[in-house]
């Protein structure tokens, strides 16, 4: 069991002419192994720099980064074995995999890195990697321009996987794909989670998802938490009047038709 | 469809002259009625965007339209009657009506104003081109008041892009697609780089400015949940052809084709049942 926590976390910008634009105040959360959290809000709400924070991949300038009640080691070996713990997978799987690298050596790096496996093991480990998120372990000798941008989305998700984190987080990793195929990669991701027992924080601007992937929704505007909840009681019964806003504002079929299509046409893709 | 048709497209095929060749869009026949909101569903590759260029006639070598027809009714002052095949056209005549009569709004619309031109400056272009008799004065009143009808405000005129946030700059593409009155807008996926907020806004002022003008919109893009509440009738594109056409209604209750009950699932409900396919393990 692992639990990640955020203290009265702050972080300000510093802007050039004009002093200072703070992107997040005083924001808790907390996200445990087996447990989805998802974190929603508009551009420029401080999603990302949430994300950026957890991995250190920028400072906080007030609060608190614990693991398990311990503050994230700022530097050395200590950061390292925090980060094998939490793991990211980038919103844009065009650019987060180098195109000069074959599918092998992306996935194969944290192995060694993180001495996982063995190294001789690490041919069998990458393959096992490929069949978890359901791809031909054939695809080890690829390169990023030869995968459709689901693979490519897949294989960031292997490599995030690599190093058997604790907690993954995920900031809007179906965005960039083509629709019939965004369903597929959060299954993926469910399953594995469910799996390994991982700690998930989702973020996305998309509600329709965020209810249903997710055990509990945070709200997030101008950098502050102003709802949290259970998924189904933040998007079905909003209290708070920004996060009725966004649910108001998202496309709903159901709503606008007044239902009609029953669950079972709703079938998983394919 | 209702009322009379503004633009018919039959037939219409587009084929990028590569080895091997692509056809992009095949054999599609659509119509657009006046007044109407046609909703333009496909996933990426699937002919959407090279059917809107092919209407516009902006297609550049290789592609290039091998069949078909697309037919512009109505147009005042054409030769030959009404009716006129934008695909018989000359280039010079085909300048005249592209904007004046079919507009469009980009994909990608905020990055595609010139970030050294203000915004006026912009607007004023479409004027001098298409209306060269128009006084200076005259020009710099009436982009004015284009802003101020797409709730950007006239004393943005004298903004650079760059001063203006996603959703203000795609008004200013709106405004600049409206300038001349145009009888039908295409809309290439205008709102698919915005949040939620700002998406509902713009398409809230499309709505408004439709009833107050007139026009019809032909509006594309993957998310078909969006389509269903804003179209009169759908049209879904795959693999260069349209597999299912019929009103917001019709798709939503009842689709009939495979694809479009794939894409259908493809989008969570956001307040209705879950479905079985969520949080369970279902096949991918």
């Amino acid at each position: 069991m692992t639990t990640l926590e955020l203290r009265g976390l702050t972080k300000r910008y510093r802007v050039r002419g004009s002093g200072h634009m703070l992107a997040l105040d005083d924001v808790d959360l907390s996200i445990a192994s087996g447990r989805t959290v998802a974190l929603v809000g508009q551009s420029g709400s401080g999603k990302s720099t949430i994300a950026k924070i957890i991995t250190q991949l920028e400072r906080e300038t007030a609060g608190q980064v614990l693991l398990d009640g311990r503050p994230v080691p700022r530097r050395g070996k200590g950061l390292r074995a925090y980060r094998q713990q939490v793991r990211m997978v980038f919103q844009d799987p065009f650019a987060s995999l180098n195109p000069y690298h074959t599918v092998r050596h992306h996935i194969a790096r944290p192995l060694l890195l993180d001495r996982v496996v063995p190294r001789e093991e690490v041919d069998a480990e990458v393959a096992r990697l490929l069949e978890r998120v359901r791809l031909e372990p054939e695809l080890a000798t690829r390169r990023p321009h030869e995968l459709s941008g689901g693979q490519r989305q897949r294989i960031a998700i292997a490599r995030a996987l690599a190093s058997r984190p604790s907690l993954l987080v995920a900031d809007e990793p179906v965005s960039m794909l083509d629709v019939s195929i965004r369903l597929g990669v959060l299954n993926l991701l469910a399953d594995l989670q469910e799996a390994d027992g991982l700690g998930v924080l989702y973020i996305t601007h998309d509600l329709a998802t965020a209810r249903h992937f997710s055990d509990e929704i945070v709200v997030l505007h101008h950098g502050r938490v102003v709802e949290r909840g259970p998924s189904d009681d933040v998007i079905l019964t909003p209290s708070h009047e920004y996060t009725r806003a966004l649910r108001d504002a998202s496309p709903d079929p159901d709503r606008h038709f007044g239902g009609g299509r029953t669950p079972d046409t709703i079938g998983s893709p394919s | 469809m209702n009322g009379d048709p503004v633009l018919s497209v039959s037939g219409l095929s587009v084929t990028y002259d590569v080895d091997p060749p692509v056809r992009a869009v095949r054999d599609v026949s659509l119509t657009v009625g006046q007044g109407e909101v046609l909703g333009l569903a496909g996933e990426s590759g699937c002919g959407k965007s090279t059917l809107a260029y092919a209407v516009q006639r902006l297609l550049k070598p290789p592609a290039q339209i091998t069949a078909g027809q697309v037919v512009l009714h109505g147009t005042p002052g054409a030769a030959g009657g009404d009716d006129v095949d934008l695909t018989t056209l000359s280039p010079a005549e085909m300048d005249r009506l592209r904007w004046d009569q079919v507009a469009m709004v980009f994909q990608g619309a905020m990055n595609s104003l010139n970030p050294v031109l203000t915004i006026g400056a912009q607007l004023a272009d479409v004027f001098a081109r298409h209306r060269p008799g128009m006084r200076r004065a005259e020009r710099t009143e009436t982009c004015g008041a284009l802003l101020d009808m797409v709730g950007v405000g006239a004393d943005r005129l004298r903004s650079y892009p760059h001063e203006l946030s996603g959703g203000m700059r795609q008004r200013v593409m709106i405004a600049m697609a409206l300038a001349l009155r145009p009888r039908l807008l295409i809309m290439d996926e205008p709102t698919t780089a915005l949040d939620v907020l700002v998406q509902r806004e713009i398409l809230q002022e499309i709505s408004r400015l439709r009833e107050e003008l007139g026009f019809s919109v032909v509006f594309i893009t993957h998310d078909l949940p969006l389509l269903l509440e804003i179209s009169h009738r759908i049209a879904v594109m795959k693999g260069g052809q349209v597999v299912e056409v019929g009103t917001a209604s019709q798709i939503y209750h009842d689709a009939q084709h495979e694809y479009t009950k794939r894409l259908l699932g493809s989008f969570p409900s956001l307040t209705g049942e879950r479905g079985d396919f969520v949080r369970k393990g279902a096949a991918v």
